[in-house]
């Protein structure tokens, strides 16, 4: 923005000074560095990744004579189902109260409560892990054994109840409300952009509030709240200790939601054997961690396109 | 008198054929009547059962919903009933999300009050097998890897911000570098950890876990909130004052560093603030690349280091011979960290609210 005057055809060039280059070169050279640094995160985790996927799975204790694949489908399973159970709780709600801060609450209030919801996306993680261990895992339990009585012929609350709680459902309730804030914040910002005059004309012909907000804010927010599902996804996926701290897992595949054996997530995975780990336990941990990355590097990067594409077309900017 | 009262009921315009404000309210009641009915009424024959409070609201604004679905109907027509129903839902949404907030304050607030004592602040846990002890040393441990970190991130955030905003304009360079940055956002912070520790393993020789790789993988996870934060601060920055700048002679680079920046320095305080606050609750990355210790260490390039986090984390998932003990410092330590991480998010929104332009909407 700044380099416009300089670029005109016959405009005198600025004399580069010395200080110029390294100033330059040095804020250049920042830039790339992180290029490099991504570039290096997955060079360093396929360095030492690799040698799980080389060795025959009898040398590696913690795959107890299976193959990689075998040891880490359940992993990625868990890692997905409880993201997408995240997800199908958190993004209704975070519409919602996103909805209700841009569209319903008096102004003078809206401000103030958006702070509130931010400061969900404050607390660190392993607080909500502690709060999901401690106080929402027994609190929740009727809750489960009402399930299992009434609706135990869906195999999701197949059952038998577990007995302290701390089930997948649990983990994915505490990872909703840890996204929450997320898919809230942009889709709010998202939402607050709808053209004022496309408000005002849906009103002005009549529509109530909520068929203005369906006809006009819903489609113009479509790509905003999409992506915003997606970065919320992304968090979910990668969220560790909030797992690790409420899930009792058994490492299986199973879609029941409220009994004692559920599959762990890759996260969850690396925190609970990382530190006892040693050799090419390691090894195969840093692999399972390299999954990970893969699977949140492309959510995000579909995400971050779908941004993009909304940037280049929306007209509320 | 009576009579002149009834005309003006009747003639108003505006309200006819709508419900009256009140009742919304009468209708609120009446569901909670009916709500407490059915469960006074309808309960099973077991004399222990008692009516779950929860259950009973929840009942209650499910009936609510209803009654006003249909008293909205036949008065004010499906449309308007409809739009009553995604009100209702809408600020349900809100109450619902506010549920966790105030359970976990709570909880932490009384729970993390037990110990939160001048022990918890001056003590470490060395030797220290039941009560007693403290976190001393896990705050110490946070706060060197995080200063590490920021010492890190921030000139390198700020650099490139530099480059995004005043020299990169619409480079191939510049637009993967904001591509990339954004994808760096998304990245799970236990792989920053995973990385930070393969990296210090090649180096160090492997099973290392040293403070400053903690840092190191504190700054994957800060730079792109970093960048991204004061890039926008910059963008705001009004053309017309580097180009006066340029005007009178200034170099280029002079006129980031004089004009520029200052103008820009709240903003990018703020970002810095609201980053370090981001970082310093992750447990994650320090987990597997500072590991953890009970006794302190001032020195990040050898030996494990405890952090705040992972002190909590520990006190949870290893309970020793008097879990009250462990859990009670497990709550003080999760207080500490809250009181931490929000004072500096109030402090960060502060900053902004006095120096920030101001926008409209």
């Amino acid at each position: 923005m700044a380099q416009s005057a300089e670029s005109l055809p016959g405009a005198p060039k600025a004399r580069q000074r010395p200080a110029d280059r390294i100033f330059a070169g040095s804020s250049r050279g920042a830039g790339i560095l992180i290029l490099a640094t991504l570039a290096a995160v997955s060079a360093f985790l396929l360095i030492e990744g690799f040698p799980a996927l080389t060795t025959p799975p009898e040398e590696i204790s913690i795959l107890e004579e299976q193959s990689f694949i075998v040891y880490v489908t359940p992993l990625v399973f868990g890692t997905l189902w409880a993201a997408a159970l995240a997800l199908l709780m958190a993004f209704p709600i975070s519409i919602g109260i996103a909805l209700f801060i841009s569209h319903y609450a008096p102004r003078k209030i809206a401000v103030g409560l958006g702070y509130a919801v931010d400061l969900l996306a404050a607390v660190p993680s392993v607080v909500y892990g502690l709060w999901g261990g401690v106080i929402l895992a027994p609190g929740i339990r009727p809750l489960y054994m009402w399930l299992e009585e009434n609706l135990g012929f869906i195999p999701l609350f197949a059952g038998p109840t577990s007995g302290t709680g701390r089930t997948i459902l649990t983990a994915a309730i505490v990872l909703a409300v840890m996204v929450l804030p997320i898919i809230t914040a942009v889709s709010r910002e998202v939402f607050l952009q709808t053209p004022r005059l496309y408000e005002e004309a849906a009103l002005a012909l009549g529509a109530t509030r909520w068929e203005m907000i369906r006809s006009v804010v819903l489609p113009v927010g479509r790509g905003g709240i999409i992506s915003a599902a997606m970065l919320g996804l992304g968090r979910a996926l990668g969220e560790t200790l909030a797992v690790a701290m409420v899930l009792s897992a058994t490492g299986i595949i199973t879609v029941n939601l409220i009994s004692s054996t559920n599959p762990s997530t890759i996260a969850a995975n690396v925190a609970l054997s990382f530190p006892e780990a040693s050799g090419l336990n390691v090894n195969v941990l840093i692999a399972s961690g390299l999954i990970l990355f893969a699977i949140t590097l492309v959510v995000n990067s579909i995400a971050r396109w779908v941004i993009n594409l909304r940037k280049d077309f929306s007209g509320a900017n | 008198m009576t009579q002149i009262s009834n005309v003006t009921a009747t003639s108003n315009y505006y309200a006819s054929g709508k419900l009256p404000g009140y009742m919304t309210g009468i209708l609120l009641l009446l569901s909670l009547v009916i709500s407490w009915g059915f469960f006074t009424f309808f309960r099973p024959a077991d004399p222990e059962y008692t009516v779950n409070l929860a259950v009973l609201i929840v009942v209650a604004v499910i009936v609510f919903g209803l009654i006003q679905y249909v008293a909205s109907r036949v008065v004010e027509g499906p449309r308007k009933a409809v739009d009553r129903t995604v009100t209702l839902l809408v600020t349900l949404a809100f109450v619902v999300a506010m549920i966790p907030l105030l359970s976990l304050l709570y909880t932490v607030v009384t729970l993390g009050a037990a110990r939160f004592d001048l022990d918890f602040f001056t003590l470490s846990m060395r030797n220290v097998v039941g009560a007693g002890g403290g976190a001393a040393h896990a705050m110490m441990g946070t706060v060197i890897m995080t200063l590490l970190a920021a010492v890190i991130s921030v000139p390198v955030g700020l650099l490139t911000s530099i480059y995004l905003v005043e020299y990169g304009d619409g480079k191939r360079l510049a637009r993967s570098i904001t591509f990339f940055v954004d994808v760096m956002t998304g990245i799970p912070s236990i792989v920053a950890g995973l990385f930070a520790y393969s990296l210090f393993s090649l180096i160090l020789g492997p099973g290392t876990r040293v403070g400053i790789a903690g840092a190191a993988a504190l700054s994957v996870l800060m730079i792109p909130i970093v960048v991204r934060s004061s890039e926008e601060m910059l963008r705001l920055v009004p053309n017309e004052l580097r180009e006066a700048s340029y005007a009178l002679g200034v170099p280029k680079w002079l006129t980031i560093v004089k004009v520029v920046l200052p103008t820009a320095l709240a903003g990018i305080t703020t970002g810095v603030m609201l980053s370090i606050a981001r970082v310093m609750g992750e447990t994650a990355p320090l987990l597997i690349a500072a590991g953890f210790t009970n006794d302190f260490n001032f020195n990040p390039f050898s030996d494990r280091m405890q952090s705040l986090p992972n002190f909590v984390y520990y006190s949870y998932v290893a309970q020793g011979s008097v879990p009250e003990a462990y859990l009670d410092r497990a709550w003080a330590g999760a207080l500490a960290l809250i009181l931490i991480v929000m004072v500096l998010n109030l402090l960060a929104r502060l900053i902004t609210n006095v120096f920030a332009p101001k926008y409209g909407r």
